[in-house]
């Protein structure tokens, strides 16, 4: 597999690590195991972990607009961080960053939706 | 620099999409040769990826049956990428351009793939027909190269 997809249970948050290659193929992926954690899980919140992304590409953009809105429709937050500055050139382009909640790192993250004290 | 230093590569493949890793590595790893630096390789690997799926979902309709073909030439400092495909074309292709456009909402598409072609590379020239396939021409300046050269 090109993508390693880590979650974790955080209080009432899932903390999701992506590492390696987020495109088409493995964008299916993502999509079908944070769809299910969304909806059968009790997290209100996603920290979405990009550090260990080595590439993407807009079939990434594609999947983390939809787990954003899958998350806003339930009332919850999608918080992204540690977005490198390939990552972050696209969620410019394509206005991404205007509404997605973006954080240094996973302990920010956490701090904002209140998670850790 | 009077003299032209040309190098070519095709390579043709399944419209898989485990293959867009396969068309980005091996597209980078030629391009190599003219010494980019990381963000000018992350930038052809990315158009790459998303021609080579748009042709897989769009000209081929996520069926696995079609050939995506590339197609790379380096002329000195300069990479001309064209990604072919033989599938159904594109019926508006200014429309097809428009920035969040896409013709397949239901799939998580952000309609983002010819915007990044179009910043990502210094020329790109889409050419489709209705039933006959798509081609995408681009040309980037590699300037790690240029300063080489000079």
């Amino acid at each position: 597999m090109s993508l390693q997809i880590d979650v974790e249970h955080a209080r009432d948050a899932l903390i999701v690590r992506l590492a390696g290659e987020l495109d088409h193929h493995s964008a299916q992926t993502v999509k079908a195991t944070l769809e299910e954690a969304i909806e059968r899980g009790r997290a209100h919140h996603i920290v979405l972990s990009l550090r260990d992304l080595s590439f993407m590409d807009s079939s990434g953009l594609g999947v983390i607009l939809g787990r954003y809105k899958q998350i806003t429709n339930k009332g919850g937050k999608l918080i992204v961080c540690d977005v490198n500055q390939a990552v972050y050139r696209l969620f410019e382009l394509s206005g991404l960053f205007k509404i997605l909640q973006i954080e240094d790192n996973e302990r920010n993250a956490l701090e904002s939706l209140g998670v850790v004290s | 620099m009077m003299s032209r230093n040309r190098n070519h590569m095709s390579l043709s493949f399944a419209s898989k999409s485990e293959n867009e890793s396969f068309a980005r590595v091996a597209v980078a790893s030629f391009v190599s040769q003219l010494d980019p630096t990381i963000e000018e390789l992350t930038d052809i690997k990315t158009v790459v990826s998303e021609a080579v799926t748009n042709a897989i979902i769009h000209g081929y309709d996520n069926q696995d049956t079609g050939i995506v073909h590339i197609e790379v030439t380096i002329e000195d400092d300069t990479v001309w990428l064209t990604v072919r495909d033989e599938g159904k074309g594109i019926e508006d292709v200014e429309l097809a351009r428009q920035p969040l456009y896409t013709s397949k909402p239901e799939l998580e598409r952000s309609g983002m793939g010819f915007t990044i072609m179009e910043n990502f590379m210094d020329e790109v020239e889409i050419e489709s027909q209705a039933g006959k396939g798509t081609i995408v021409r681009m040309k980037k300046r590699i300037m790690s190269a240029n300063a080489i050269l000079n």
